[in-house]
């Protein structure tokens, strides 16, 4: 792999950009590999490469049934925050974190992360009471977050209107500074690339149809559209697709799978300089280096495969953002799309070992697992490796829907994401 | 936006009026204190979440308030079949048999969908569907 610098930029604008190497390769599927990660998506190809960078296995493929990227990592909102009650999610969502901060470096790949702040608005003396009660959560735990008064909270986002006569008035706002946005696109490739120079096969168009297993249960690999691959570990990452590729294996999941949705407007010039999420009306918005708001919209209420939702669900959204920032009532919105996000009963994700030997499952990321992208494949990289978790997954286990063990970020905050 | 036809009602609504109840034919037990920890899970956590026909309950919650069934393909949205709470569920094999426009639905190109008779009135000549 060569290496991106401002010099092979010059050198490359010397020879009419004709040198630029293709990021990753595309090979043919071996028969057999040591470890299959089954989707590639940020979390995917980020367990590929950190199980070839920390723990020395690079005979692996990442299979994706379609193309690299497509999959919800493609299709978020990429707001990035740690800001979560429990100390199991400080744990893991701060771990992503750190991580955020040398990845364009470590991956010589710009990811644009962006810790632009995120501001979450309290509307009511209920959302006061839970977000400060999330502020003291997140300090006892290292995670910096600030009380702001509305006035504090229209400094810090001009855009915001915090007059009285609002039907929901803004009444507070927690604000985590170090959370942001970083580019999607770009973690994915930039995974990618850096997975493939370690020699991970990267192999798409290529849908995992079965899961094979020896007479005493132990994983030996799948079927696929392109023939079968044999393999000693397999590592589930497939997000929406969970409860289908885990009931191949003959394991049923505390999951269901349901469309979200998000849109851009027409880009325009820099205007909103930060991340804002709202629970209580449902809207979060931030602007993308493009120009482009980008505007996240809720979840339908029913299970679908059809990465396709509702207008109305969109509608509802777009009521509120032009509730809070008035100056956008006349934006053209120029997109809007779908995804389909594997939701758990405590909206925690579960990355484990699962019943069957050889079997891992990272998955119930949700509507909101971009910015755990670095730090969820690094621990389950881990898992794979040692056929153990690392102490930071250690409890989001599957088995926790049994023992009643809980992280229960569901009735704590009643966030989206 | 779905419409939904609510078997109380007798007629499609939107589905602003419903509120969806999730799975269906999940029968709480009894004696819930004696459950096995085992049992208890698959009872409360445990979903089928198939990509393919879904079997769900809905509640006519501003209508006339009722829950009711419904089979659903979670690939497509189309409902396939409503019935009331109570009543005896349809085996996917049966349903299939019996809503030939769906067969027309699954698999199709876009652009045989775009055709200029639809694909319902096309149906009926040389097997085509
Ligand atoms: C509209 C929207 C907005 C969101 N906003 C945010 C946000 O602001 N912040 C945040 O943190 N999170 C957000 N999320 C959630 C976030 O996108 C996901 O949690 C995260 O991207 C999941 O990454 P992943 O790699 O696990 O899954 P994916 O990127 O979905 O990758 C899974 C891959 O598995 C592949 N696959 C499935 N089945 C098979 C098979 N049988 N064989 C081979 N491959 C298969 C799929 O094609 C897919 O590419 C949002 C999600 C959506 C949809
Ligand atoms: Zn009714």
């Amino acid at each position: 792999m060569r290496k991106y610098s401002v010099f092979a930029i010059a050198r490359e604008a010397m020879r009419g950009h004709k040198g630029w190497e293709q990021q990753w390769t595309s090979p043919e599927p071996r028969k057999d590999y040591e470890v299959l990660i089954i989707g590639a998506g940020g979390h995917g190809l980020a367990t590929a490469y950190y199980l070839a960078k920390e723990h020395g296995i690079t005979d692996i493929a990442v299979l994706e049934k379609g193309w690299l990227g497509g999959g919800n990592t493609g299709r978020n909102t990429t707001i990035i925050r740690s800001n979560y009650l429990y100390d199991e999610s400080a744990g893991i969502y701060n771990h992503a974190l750190n991580l955020w901060d040398g990845l364009s470096q470590d991956l010589n790949y710009n990811v644009m992360y962006s810790p632009r702040g995120v501001m979450m608005l309290a509307h009511n003396v209920h959302d006061v009471q839970v977000l400060k009660r999330h502020v003291h959560a997140n300090r006892l735990n290292g995670v910096p977050n600030d009380w702001l008064t509305p006035e504090e909270a229209k400094e810090f986002c001009p855009p915001l209107n915090i007059s009285k006569q609002a039907r929901y008035p803004i009444v507070g706002a927690a604000l985590q500074r170090k959370g942001g946005t970083a580019r999607h696109d770009a973690v994915a490739w930039g995974y990618a690339r850096a997975a493939s120079a370690r020699g991970v096969h990267i192999i798409q168009n290529c849908e995992v149809t079965a899961i094979r297993r020896s007479s005493n249960g132990h994983v030996i690999g799948v079927d696929t559209n392109r023939g079968p691959i044999g393999a000693k570990k397999i590592g589930v990452v497939a997000a929406g697709h969970t409860s289908v590729l885990m009931e191949m294996a003959g394991v049923r999941m505390p999951l269901e799978s349901y469309p979200l949705q998000a849109l851009v407007s027409e880009p325009v010039k820099p205007c909103f300089p930060c991340v804002v999420m709202s629970n209580t009306v449902h809207a979060y918005i931030s602007q993308s280096d493009k120009g482009e708001l980008v505007i996240g919209a809720g979840t339908d209420q029913y299970i679908s495969y059809s990465q396709t939702g509702g207008l109305h669900i969109i509608n509802h959204t777009l009521d509120a953002i032009c509730e809070m920032f008035p100056m956008f009532a006349r934006m053209k919105m120029l997109r809007s799309w779908g995804g389909i996000v594997d939701v758990t009963p405590d909206r925690s994700p579960i990355l484990a070992k699962t019943p069957v030997p050889g079997l891992y499952v990272n998955c119930g990321w949700g509507t909101g697992g971009f910015k755990a992208t670095p730090g969820s494949g690094n621990v389950f990289a881990h898992t794979i490796a040692n056929d153990n978790p690392h102490p930071i997954n250690a409890p989001f286990t599957l088995e926790r829907f049994r023992t009643g063990r809980l992280i229960d970020e569901a009735a704590a905050a009643a966030v989206a994401h | 936006m779905l419409l939904i036809h609510c078997p109380y009602c007798e007629e499609a609504r939107p589905e602003l009026e419903f509120r969806n109840g999730g799975e269906a034919h999940i029968a709480r037990s009894t004696s819930i204190a004696d459950e096995s920890d085992e049992a208890f899970e698959a009872f409360f956590f445990i979903r089928t979440n198939p990509k393919g026909l879904v079997y769900e309950r809905w509640r006519h919650i501003h209508g006339c308030g009722r829950f009711f069934n419904a089979v659903r393909d979670s690939v497509t949205d189309k409902f396939l079949h409503v019935y009331k709470a109570g009543e005896a569920k349809v085996e996917p094999s049966a349903l299939m048999a019996n809503l030939p426009e769906h067969g027309a639905y699954a698999n199709v190109p876009a652009a045989e969908l775009n055709a200029k008779t639809p694909a319902r009135k096309r149906a009926t000549k040389d097997g085509e569907a």
